[in-house]
């Protein structure tokens, strides 16, 4: 298995003043307070894989999304990014144009005034030869089913298209890799569904190794793996059906398990044999019509 | 009847060429007391819809009475409405501006007209509730998590007990624990009040389980607005319509497909549970 990104007893934490300040001042001055968010964090993500990271607000997700592709560098330790070292800071732009990352606000991170304008910003940026960039924002945009958009202002755009074109700026870049930093939390189901399905496709069809932060358990369920993080440790890291199986855990941490796991938990209290290892409908649905046919023979 | 709505019809941009029909003859009648769910995908109108009931646009036609007043009459102070009225914004941390805690969910009630003694009580009730602790009061609202920026929002419209009080996406970008405990407290609040609480969300399961009568838009029009066993039975319109029922609703439609004769409009865990039990029951089978 080859990896797309490493972490290896990465440390970090938010500190009132930086280190430099910390040294300048006088020796019995007070030390500054640090907020620890991990301590010797290991984790590997395999290239070509779709992994989720679930974890309540506030429990370290995004400042360790934020490390995968050098916008925050570790306390300690060290994170591997597409086989470079990100605190290699003549290494950045190989980095970012490898791992592109996407974040929740639709609003805040489209620059242009048209869509495929914006597209290109990172492909002017690295110095695309124009036939070449025309080449890859079409096929960028196509990717994201927005190529029919490509003359409209973005701010014309519902949120769930919002996010498509800032899927396709990156994609653009040609990555191995996009992070995506809850880029669901602000859309309505149908645009939900439409970066989800996008996501997805990149990761079958074009083979981009996918790292989706989520509070919707229902887009866990889809993933090949899920990583859960609690106050900066990762507590489940496994593929979803059994991460989702241990229901209780996950409510007491403040999570959620899918309806489908839910039902079979309910069940299997009031004396069923129902396996939590089911998340989707489909499956539940399968289970119980078993179980009918079973009873009633 | 609380709120009621007459052919309600808005159109923005009248007589331009980007005029658009947001709302349109909505006719609707929301009993004193009840807790409302409205569901829509965006672009329904349930955003303009719940903007006429405090008086934040005017209808282009048709009319609205609440508490049995038409509130766009020339005789109504609209202020007045606005007290009776409590809206809730999404996002409302970012209205967030005063000093303290306190102050900002004191400035409702304060523009009311009230006693130093019943603000207090209104605010430090309303804290409670939401689970604000007195600790918090003096602070500075800019200190706090986004959770907590949230709910000190909330509470600032809340102390003015409002006849109605309404909420738009309260949960909107919040974890489940964050969600739960907002619906918890909307749910406690109704409860306590016994006012008329409408609460927008974009989710179905959420609102299977809180509300007691759900508003479905679609297209400007209303789609319904029923029971949840009623708005569930009709699933497969709902699905028609771009907007997702909970996962369990969809197990049982699969069940049904299967050819298990089996009821579809469940909408809970717990309800499906029952059902499970109730059909197995019926065959005389159960273990």
């Amino acid at each position: 298995m080859e990896n797309i990104i490493k972490t290896q007893d990465l440390m970090f934490y938010y500190s009132d003043i930086s280190d430099e300040e910390q040294q300048e001042q006088e020796e019995n001055a007070p030390k500054a307070e640090k907020k620890m968010i991990f301590e010797d964090l290991d984790l590997e993500i395999e290239k070509g894989s779709f992994t989720v990271i679930l974890g309540h607000n506030g429990c370290g997700k995004s400042t360790l999304a934020k490390h995968f592709n050098a916008i925050l560098m570790p306390c300690g330790g060290k994170v591997y990014s597409a086989g470079f070292d990100t605190s290699d800071e003549e290494k950045l732009f190989d980095i970012r144009k490898r791992v592109g990352m996407v974040f929740q606000n639709p609003d805040n991170q489209i620059v242009a005034s048209v869509v495929e304008e914006d597209v290109a910003f990172a492909l002017e940026n690295m110095g695309v030869e124009q036939g070449e960039m025309r080449r890859r924002v079409d096929d960028a945009l196509k990717a994201v089913g927005m190529y029919d958009y490509r003359l409209h202002a973005p701010s014309q755009l519902s949120g769930g298209q919002k996010q498509r074109v800032a899927i396709a700026g990156i994609i653009a870049m040609r990555p191995s890799c996009i992070v995506l930093d809850e880029p669901t939390a602000m859309l309505d189901p149908t645009g939900r569904s439409e970066v989800l399905k996008t996501v997805r496709r990149l990761n079958r069809e074009e083979g981009i190794t996918i790292v989706l932060i989520t509070h919707y358990m229902d887009e866990a369920a889809q993933a090949d793996r899920v990583v859960v993080m609690e106050e900066g440790k990762i507590i489940l890291d496994d593929r979803p059906e059994n991460v989702f199986s241990n229901v209780e855990l996950l409510q007491d941490v403040g999570l959620d398990v899918p309806q489908s796991t839910q039902l079979m938990y309910m069940m299997k209290q009031n004396g069923f044999d129902a396996d939590t290892h089911i998340i989707n409908e489909k499956e539940a649905a399968d289970f119980l019509f078993e179980l009918f046919k079973r009873q009633v023979n | 009847m609380m709120i009621k709505t007459e052919k309600l019809t808005y159109t923005y941009s009248q007589g331009t060429p980007f005029e658009k029909t947001a709302v349109n003859g909505v006719d609707l009648e929301i009993e004193e007391g009840t807790l409302v769910g409205i569901i829509g995908h965006t672009g329904s109108g349930k955003s303009t819809l719940i903007q006429h009931f405090n008086g934040l646009i005017k209808p282009t036609s048709g009319k609205v009475f609440i508490d049995g007043e038409d509130i766009y009459d020339k005789s109504v102070n609209i202020r007045d409405v606005r007290f009776k009225v409590g809206l809730v914004f999404q996002y409302p941390e970012y209205q967030i501006f005063e000093e303290t805690v306190f102050k900002d969910i004191a400035y409702g009630p304060k523009n009311m007209g009230l006693g130093e003694d019943e603000i207090k009580e209104r605010v430090m009730q309303t804290a409670e509730l939401l689970g604000i602790s007195p600790e918090l009061m003096e602070r500075s609202p800019f200190e706090l998590s986004g959770g907590q920026k949230r709910r000190v929002a909330i509470a600032g419209v809340m102390a003015m007990r409002p006849k109605v009080l309404i909420l738009d996406e309260p949960t909107a970008g919040l974890d489940p624990k964050g969600r739960a405990m907002i619906f918890g407290q909307i749910r406690d609040y109704h409860e306590k009040s016994g006012s008329t609480v409408l609460v927008v969300s974009h989710s179905m399961e959420d609102v299977a389980d809180f509300a007691q009568k759900i508003l479905v838009m679609d297209h400007g029009k209303k789609f319904c607005y029923a029971t949840p066993p009623e708005v569930f039975a009709r699933a497969e319109e709902i699905s028609a319509i771009g907007l997702s029922v909970p996962q369990v609703t969809k197990i049982f439609s699969l069940l049904r497909e299967k050819g298990i004769d089996i009821r579809t409009d469940v909408y809970t865990v717990p309800f499906a549970v029952k059902t499970i039990k109730e059909y197995l029951e019926k065959e005389g089978q159960l273990p």
